[in-house]
């Protein structure tokens, strides 16, 4: 009964397989790794320089500007003073230099996926072509487990920032791309033909139509993108990518409860502010569809 | 503004399809609306459109739902692609046109005010009215002053910084029109523009747009499916079935030699003594020595009110010099009001 077991590939070749593609992709990050890790030097720079400026400076300062800035999208005292309690309770548990390192690594990978994902989005959205190219590898992007794409990020890049913000921008940048392409696509057609009617060209119309008008939905997905990317610092607190992950991480590994607990609320209340302040605000960019007549 | 010119449309074709082109020969030798669809699964949207619309007037295009009334005016634009056929503006086939020539052509010599008003709602009335000039490229401020001028004078003063869904539908569609005035284009296209609004309104926008048309004098196209409206606004009616013109003229033509039965039906319930006019109905043999007057080119009704306020039973129609033309009485006036039995 030979063929009731599944003809797979005997050991011997499987294993000349994997050697094969392993060494060759060995052999690839020898050749190439250096360029590709000059090749994103800047943006390490850029990462690192966001860092210092958040640890080094005053806390005192730091507070104010992040309370400012929730008060400037937000415009609500409530989420205003909800941000500075949670910030001071950070703090005084000693977690402010971890929390900073992770706000500076969130704040870089959401402006990546941003700065990356819209155009990938509009160009989705202008042809069906396109997003029948790019809807699958989205797909694959988001349930690829995050550990298997780790593997090739630190090959190249070894351990460190860079293959963090590489596979924070990885897991995230998905439903920005999505839902740019999904708020262009949903803009009424009745309104695109009266852009057409006056004359519009290709790129005043998204400019002054489309993009306008997406904009509720590319918030959204801007929103999503900053929820995945503080999940995914856990994560890529594995590959070396400090603050409160490594601290979650280290909690996991010595059975410290408190600890662990006290991060894992870190990263919540960082979470809760940049939700509702963001939200906010793209509800504020709204406003015009608040009132209605009648 | 320079005489307003006209628009031709000759021999318009449109098939919707993927071999709309091959349709065309099967079209024109005579195959009908369904059997195309049935045999061949292509739509005729337009079959051998032909009409000469005048500059400075307005040509209204009417037929019910279905008829392909939409489909013609988006032809004037191009918004649809004709499959074949031209459409003629002075000397330039809009059909053949470059997509920078049509853009330029869309900005500078068409507006178009549409049924579900398709204003952009993330901007004030203002912005909405300014938006033709802005992608054209005039200045901010000049783009205001203009605007300002047609806002105010659809009646939306004092609106400017309230956004679409602030107002009410025939207001929205006030700032439609000023929207599409304020492009200052030659032509006007309006589609089913006040179809959508309740019956006073529309009244009520009927009014203002004929009398920006008497200052204005555009070359307006305006679609509907309510004869009532053609007839008030038409200088010309085109009534359109299954994508064809069944006939053209004006609204008197239509009302008094209705082309068939489907036209026949249509017009069996309009005020007749609000289309027909006193020159139609009057007597050119003879002119009365004394008596009331009546001026040449009014309609019926108006004739009967005369008649009512001074209880005389016949009037002389004069010209524009007061010179008596015809002699109009109350028992030729009354019977072409009433609808005749025959029809």
């Amino acid at each position: 009964m030979d063929w009731i077991e599944f003809p797979s590939l005997g050991r011997t070749d499987l294993l000349a397989i994997k050697k094969t593609i392993d060494g060759s992709f060995r052999g690839f990050t020898r050749t190439y790794g250096d360029y590709i890790d000059n090749f994103f030097n800047p943006l390490q720079d850029f990462l690192v320089f966001l860092e210092n400026l958040l640890i080094n400076s005053p806390w005192p300062i730091i507070l104010a500007v992040f309370a400012l800035a929730v008060y400037f999208l937000s415009r609500k005292i409530s989420v205003t003073v909800g941000t500075v309690l949670a910030l001071v309770f950070i703090g005084v548990f000693g977690l402010w230099e971890d929390t900073m390192r992770t706000v500076a690594m969130v704040t870089v990978c959401t402006l990546l996926a941003i700065v990356l994902g819209m155009p990938i989005g509009i160009v989705m959205a202008r042809s069906d072509r396109v997003q029948g190219f790019v809807n699958p590898i989205l797909d694959l992007m988001q349930t690829m487990p995050s550990f298997v794409y780790l593997i090739p990020v630190v090959m190249i890049f070894g351990i460190g920032k860079v293959p963090g913000l590489i596979a924070v921008v990885i897991y995230a940048i998905p439903p920005m791309i999505r839902l740019t392409n999904l708020g262009i696509r949903l803009v009424d057609t009745d309104v695109l033909e009266a852009a057409d009617a006056f004359g519009s060209s290709a790129r005043q119309k998204l400019m002054n139509v489309q993009l306008p008008l997406a904009l509720p939905t590319i918030m959204a997905g801007i929103n999503q993108c900053i929820m995945m990317s503080l999940s995914m610092v856990v994560v890529a607190s594995m590959i070396g990518v400090r603050g409160l992950g490594q601290e979650v991480l280290v909690a996991i590994n010595n059975q410290y409860l408190t600890a662990g607990m006290l991060s894992g609320l870190s990263i919540v209340a960082i979470a809760i502010i940049f939700d509702r302040a963001t939200q906010a605000y793209g509800k504020r960019l709204q406003k015009h569809s608040e009132v209605v007549h009648g | 503004m320079a005489e307003a010119t006209g628009i031709e449309v000759r021999n318009l074709y449109k098939i919707f399809g993927p071999d709309g082109k091959e349709m065309v020969q099967k079209v024109k030798d005579g195959i009908s609306k369904t059997e195309l669809n049935e045999k061949f699964n292509h739509v005729l949207g337009l079959n051998d459109i032909n009409i000469s619309m005048p500059g400075g007037k307005i040509q209204v295009v009417m037929g019910l739902s279905g008829s392909g009334k939409s489909t013609l005016i988006r032809h004037i634009n191009r918004l649809i692609d004709p499959t074949a056929g031209e459409v003629l503006y002075g000397n330039d086939d809009v059909c053949k046109m470059s997509q920078k020539e049509l853009r330029e052509f869309r900005r500078h010599k068409t507006a178009m005010v549409f049924q579900k008003f398709a204003l952009l709602p993330h901007r004030t009335v203002m912005k909405n009215a300014v938006y033709g000039l802005e992608i054209q490229g005039v200045p901010a401020k000049e783009a205001e002053e203009r605007a300002a001028r047609w806002i105010a004078r659809v009646g939306l003063e004092g609106f400017e910084d309230h956004y679409p869904n602030q107002l009410s539908g025939g207001m929205q569609q006030r700032v439609g029109l000023a929207r599409a005035l304020t492009n200052d284009a030659d032509i006007l296209l309006m589609d089913e523009a006040f179809s959508a609004l309740d019956p006073l309104i529309r009244m009520d926008m009927q009014t203002v747009l004929l009398d920006l048309q008497e200052e204005l004098h555009k070359t307006i196209v305006f679609i509907t499916h309510d004869l009532d409206e053609a007839l008030r606004l038409g200088d010309r009616i085109a009534i359109l079935r299954d994508g064809a013109v069944i006939q053209q003229g004006t609204g008197q033509d239509i009302v008094l030699k209705p082309a068939d039965g489907y036209i026949a039906d249509f017009v069996k319930e309009v005020n007749r003594g609000r289309v027909i006019l006193v020159d139609t109905v009057m007597d050119t043999s003879r002119t009365l020595e004394n008596g009331p007057t009546i001026s040449s080119g009014i309609l019926l009704e108006e004739a009967a009110r005369t008649f009512a306020d001074t209880g005389e039973g016949e009037a002389n129609i004069v010209n524009e010099d007061g010179r008596p033309i015809g002699v109009l009485n109350v028992h030729d006036t009354i019977y072409a009001m009433v609808t005749p039995a025959t029809h």
